[in-house]
């Protein structure tokens, strides 16, 4: 594993901006003297108000390390002061203050067979996961489950399904499945095997998916969470 | 680039409180859940907190004799590095220097190590944790602790970004050197202090 911690603030170029509804914007930067990060990582993105106020927020890459560029898929958050902006306000050209990349707890770097389990936004880690399996040729090693309310509110769906995630909506049907959480049988199939967990999502959603978990017989003391709650 | 973000006033979160350190934002009624791992599930009858290391006499209680001692509680601001400060939280517990008067450090000791039941941990300088500035709690609000946020027990230590405040802590060992916890291990910075902005390993 690289010695991937930023010491320091850096500049992001804005290169691509997509945006997704109301919901999700995703931004491609170009980072200023990058480090190399592993998947699982995050970046921290700092905004400055002319009178020196700021506001920052960190947010998990979505890239695979050798990306040229850095990609980060934000959920707009109601009232969110950094989503928010990052939605409605940036454009191809501008710059941000950056800082990462960030934390050596929940990253993968293709060493043991993993099940990542994420609610929402919280897919976001796993797929710089996925992609970078995927060019290592680990892909094997790696079990995604993914969970939403509808499509729209999961982001990459197209690249999880192609990549044969295991995709559990809550409040419409997915191909053979009827809507409904996820179930623990479900996670207890999926973990066959495997040596660690990864769970990202709302704190609700990670201690839901904790208990289902551990009554699917995967010991806690290898389950790494990560959760985002009320920050915008 | 230039030295500001193109557009950026500040949104409704911004308050110029001068509680709030710099680069916080307040939280208001929630409180976010932030961990590493799942919350332990912690018997009190098996439960038990220890002091130990560079102390003259090495000190166990259990869940009845940790409440033996005399109460204390805190009233005030906690800070996350994640950054949302929560202002007037109320915790109820101990203090710490209750503890150590009982465990009586040695004058070598000079920093500490919280762990959890979980194997969490964090490390601490000795004085960021006496004088009235650390806290064993297990009840916020006049109600016991829930277990996200580190119920039946947790260290608390609001001066401190609050990964230092360990959840379900079960022992603090005193050392004569520093040696890094688990955030300090994954780029999170030594001492967290809010208001000089100490989040990550590098900062001053």
């Amino acid at each position: 594993m690289t010695e991937a911690i930023a010491s320091s603030w850096s500049t992001g170029t804005v290169r691509e901006v997509e945006r997704f509804g109301e919901t999700y914007v995703r931004l491609r930067l170009e980072v200023a003297d990058r480090h190399d990060h592993v998947p699982g990582q995050h970046y921290v993105v700092r905004l400055r108000a002319p009178d020196g106020y700021t506001a920052q927020r960190s947010y998990s890459l979505a890239s695979d390390p050798a990306d040229p560029l850095i990609e980060l898929m934000v959920e707009c958050l109601p009232r969110g002061e950094v989503s928010g902006f990052l939605h409605d306000v940036v454009e191809v050209g501008d710059e941000l203050e950056l800082r990462g990349p960030i934390g050596r707890w929940f990253v993968w770097g293709g060493e043991v067979p993993s099940l990542c389990v994420a609610g929402g936004s919280g897919v976001v880690p796993f797929i710089s996961m996925l992609r970078y399996a995927r060019r290592m040729g680990t892909a094997s090693q790696l079990t995604i489950v993914a969970s939403a309310q509808t499509r729209e509110r999961l982001p990459y769906i197209e690249e999880l399904e192609e990549f044969g995630a295991f995709i559990a909506l809550t409040r419409e049907n997915h191909g053979e499945r009827v809507a409904a959480h996820i179930y623990p049988d479900e996670l207890a199939e999926l973990s066959t095997g495997i040596e660690r967990a990864y769970v990202c999502g709302s704190a609700g959603f990670v201690s839901f998916v904790g208990r289902s978990l551990g009554e699917a017989g995967v010991p806690s003391d290898i389950v790494r969470v990560e959760q985002f709650g009320a920050t915008g | 680039m230039a030295n500001f973000t193109r557009g950026f006033t500040g949104g409704a979160r911004r308050g110029g409180d001068t509680r709030l350190p710099p680069g916080q934002y307040d939280t208001g009624a929630t409180w976010p859940v932030l961990t590493a791992e799942l919350a332990p599930t912690i018997d009190l009858d098996t439960w038990t907190m220890t002091v130990d290391g560079l102390v003259e006499k090495p000190t166990t209680w259990d869940w009845r004799g940790i409440h033996a001692l005399p109460a204390s509680s805190y009233f005030g601001d906690i800070h996350c590095v994640t950054t949302w400060t929560k202002f007037d939280t109320t915790f109820a517990g101990v203090s710490v220097d209750a503890l150590l008067e009982i465990a009586k450090p040695k004058p070598e000791a000079t920093h500490v190590m919280a762990t959890s039941t979980t194997g969490y941990n964090t490390n601490l300088p000795l004085e960021d944790i006496t004088d009235g500035k650390a806290w064993i709690v297990w009840e916020f609000d006049g109600k016991p602790l829930a277990p996200e946020h580190g119920g039946p027990v947790r260290l608390l230590v609001p001066h401190l970004y609050f990964w230092k405040s360990a959840k379900w802590i079960t022992r603090i060992e005193l050392m004569d050197h520093d040696e890094q916890g688990f955030w300090e291990r994954n780029g999170y910075h030594d001492r967290g202090d809010p208001w000089l902005e100490q989040r990550y390993q590098g900062d001053a």
